[in-house]
């Protein structure tokens, strides 16, 4: 049993971050069509900024992270402006070839600043462990699971009262009718990568927190795929659902079955989904006959 | 003044080569080929590098078959190379099976897979279908890199060199011209292939996927197909890895080959033969380049040598962006253009 607890807190806590990571993949996929695979990228410049601020320059970790949140903002302004808006109507590869080109040089660039080799973070959330029902979780673990359910919680709020959020469905929806009606398409995309980006890095220092900072955080960006499929790529609950399902199954997984399961089995799923559910648990239902 | 291509015969507008300067070019570049590795003196690093061409092409071409002509969209190119590499390797090193048998095995053998994977494309197109092949990238290294009683696990596979009687054939001189001829075969089955029913079916399920199901094309058969085909020269890439580097490790088939190959083929020219021998061309040549320019310059700054990877990494993110932005069609475009401009000369505008 005790198993079994430790087992659902380490999952719930990895399914969390996932989700996180999660969210702002869905979140450009919903505005603007594009498969992000530079956002295990963002998530990894998330928690470099935050690297060099606090320890670096040395700031204190609050200012530290609002440097890091306009850092991630004007790094996705500048995604969406350089790379993204000339690919308008062009082919799906040539988007997808796109941003994994962006991955590739976000990922140099990282490297030719920081070098590859791990760095330790100096843990602004402690990681003592605390007790829960005869199973032991670091504190960090909690903080993570508290601080996602704040972020989302906080898009909820953000897609039903906020003028940009109802302008960011309007565009999902779709464009045309957005733009007749006085909303500004390029403006929306720009919230949107700015906001993905955002929630990279948020989710970037949380990971960095518990694991150090280094390239490999840019693993993350494969992992979301699962996550997002079995959601549906373009539903906000469906990405939080699936990242908890997601990070269960894997610790139960490495858990239970062991032998390095746990690394693809997310995988398993995600073909088996998309072989008899494609749209995910709660993506909207395309129907196409050929 | 030629003001244009006009064909008098059926016989000539089905041609391969349909004009003298396209017969002669095809000529030249086949001298060329023929007398590069005697032009460099046999010195091994040009020949070394004319070979990584060799086999990079013959994969960009079986990937182009998928992509390019039939339009389905796959991550999965590493994982099927991998399937092509080992299955050669275990065939070689466990079982004794010659060399040269081992490489139509293990390109029928990566068929088989390629198409078990090419079953999700019944249902799914663009987006998803690359997110399918992505997951089967992963499946497929992990099984390779688990299933240690036949692939050794992560440990290298190291394979027995192929002889020819008691000639050791992969120097890089000799296997030279294994690569080549394989990569011409390659080239001409693949341009035949176009000119038959069943490559005319992959152009239109490309084009429109509705519109060929109604004139009678067996979508998804022919998908299989597709997936099948161009599996089966992918295998033969990785089977001749196997075999000129007598070591296969699975470190050598990640996501980044799978993404490697989709940067020469889009950078190249999509759905074409010359796009991807130009895309296998440049994306082996741009790093090579790197590496040597950072070597000459390591007097001036001795920092250089551990610039060259992360200049490597970014200088191939740049190059597709800046393709994708600027030349979406590729290459293959500009040397179009260039043709073009030639074609007119001296009145082109």
């Amino acid at each position: 049993m005790d198993t079994f607890i430790q087992l659902t807190l380490t999952g719930l806590t990895n399914g969390m971050i996932l989700a996180l990571a999660a969210l702002g993949f869905v979140l450009i996929y919903k505005a603007s069509d594009v498969i992000n695979f530079a956002q295990g990228e963002f998530l990894m410049i998330g928690a470099y900024m935050l690297y060099a601020a606090i320890v670096q320059i040395g700031l204190p970790w609050t200012v530290g992270l609002a440097v890091t949140l306009l850092g991630a903002v004007v790094l996705g302004v500048l995604v969406e402006r350089l790379v993204l808006r000339p690919l308008i109507g062009e082919p799906i590869i040539s988007v997808i070839m796109a941003t994994i080109g962006l991955s590739s040089l976000l990922q140099a660039l990282v490297r030719m600043v920081w070098g590859s080799q791990p760095k330790a973070f100096p843990a602004f959330i402690p990681s003592t462990p605390v007790n829960i029902l005869g199973a032991t979780v670091g504190a960090d673990r909690l903080w993570a699971i508290a601080v996602a359910v704040v972020m989302m919680l906080l898009f909820a709020f953000f897609f039903q009262r906020s003028r940009e959020g109802i302008a960011m469905r309007a565009v999902a929806d779709d464009q045309q009718a957005a733009m007749s009606m006085g909303i500004s398409v390029k403006k929306v995309f720009a919230w949107a990568w700015s906001i993905a980006a955002m929630t990279a890095a948020i989710a970037g220092a949380l990971v960095a927190n518990i694991i150090g900072v280094g390239p490999h955080l840019s693993h993350f960006g494969l992992r979301v795929f699962p996550v997002v499929i079995l959601g549906g790529l373009d539903s906000i609950p469906g990405a939080i659902i699936g990242g908890i399902i997601i990070g269960l199954l894997e610790s139960y997984a490495g858990g239970y079955i062991g032998g390095g399961v746990n690394q693809v089995v997310s995988f398993i799923v995600l073909v088996v989904i998309l072989m008899v559910r494609p749209y995910g648990l709660f993506g909207q239902e395309i129907i196409e006959r050929v | 003044m030629i003001s244009g291509t006009f064909h008098t015969s059926y016989r000539s507008d089905m041609a391969l080569r349909r004009t003298w300067l396209e017969r002669l070019r095809l000529g030249l570049f086949i001298a060329f080929v023929l007398a590069f590795p005697f032009l460099v003196g046999k010195k091994p690093y040009p020949i070394f590098l004319m070979n990584q061409i060799g086999i990079a092409t013959i994969g960009a071409i079986g990937l182009n078959i998928l992509v390019g002509y039939t339009g389905q969209i796959s991550l999965g190119q590493g994982a099927f190379m991998a399937v092509g590499a080992y299955t050669a390797g275990i065939l070689t090193a466990r079982f004794g099976v010659p060399w040269w048998l081992t490489i139509p095995i293990a390109a029928l053998v990566t068929a088989a897979i390629g198409a078990v994977f090419g079953i999700p494309s019944l249902r799914l197109k663009g987006l998803y279908l690359a997110i399918a092949t992505l997951a089967a990238q992963e499946i497929i290294i992990w099984v390779v890199t688990h299933w240690e009683a036949v692939t050794g696990g992560v440990d290298a596979l190291v394979v027995p060199p192929p002889m020819l009687g008691s000639l050791r054939m992969n120097t890089d001189f000799r296997f030279y011209w294994i690569i080549w001829a394989l990569a011409g075969v390659t080239a001409l089955l693949t341009a035949n292939l176009f000119r038959t029913r069943y490559g005319r079916a992959f152009i239109a399920i490309r084009d429109q996927d509705i519109a060929a199901e109604v004139m009678g094309v067996n979508v998804f058969a022919y998908k299989l197909l597709a997936f099948a085909v161009s599996s089966f020269f992918v295998g033969v890439t990785g089977a001749l890895i196997a075999h000129y580097r007598g070591i296969v490790t699975w470190e050598r088939f990640t996501i980044d080959v799978s993404v490697l190959y989709l940067a020469m083929i889009i950078i190249g020219g999509l759905g074409s033969i010359s796009g991807s021998l130009f895309g296998a061309a440049f994306m082996t040549l741009l790093p090579a380049l790197l590496t040597n320019l950072g070597r000459s310059l390591r007097g001036v700054f001795p920092a250089m040598d551990e610039f060259i990877p992360y200049l490597q990494q970014a200088s191939f993110g740049l190059v597709i962006i800046l393709f994708l932005i600027l030349e979406p069609e590729g290459l293959k475009k500009i040397w179009d253009d260039i043709k073009n401009y030639f074609a007119l000369w001296p009145f082109s505008y």
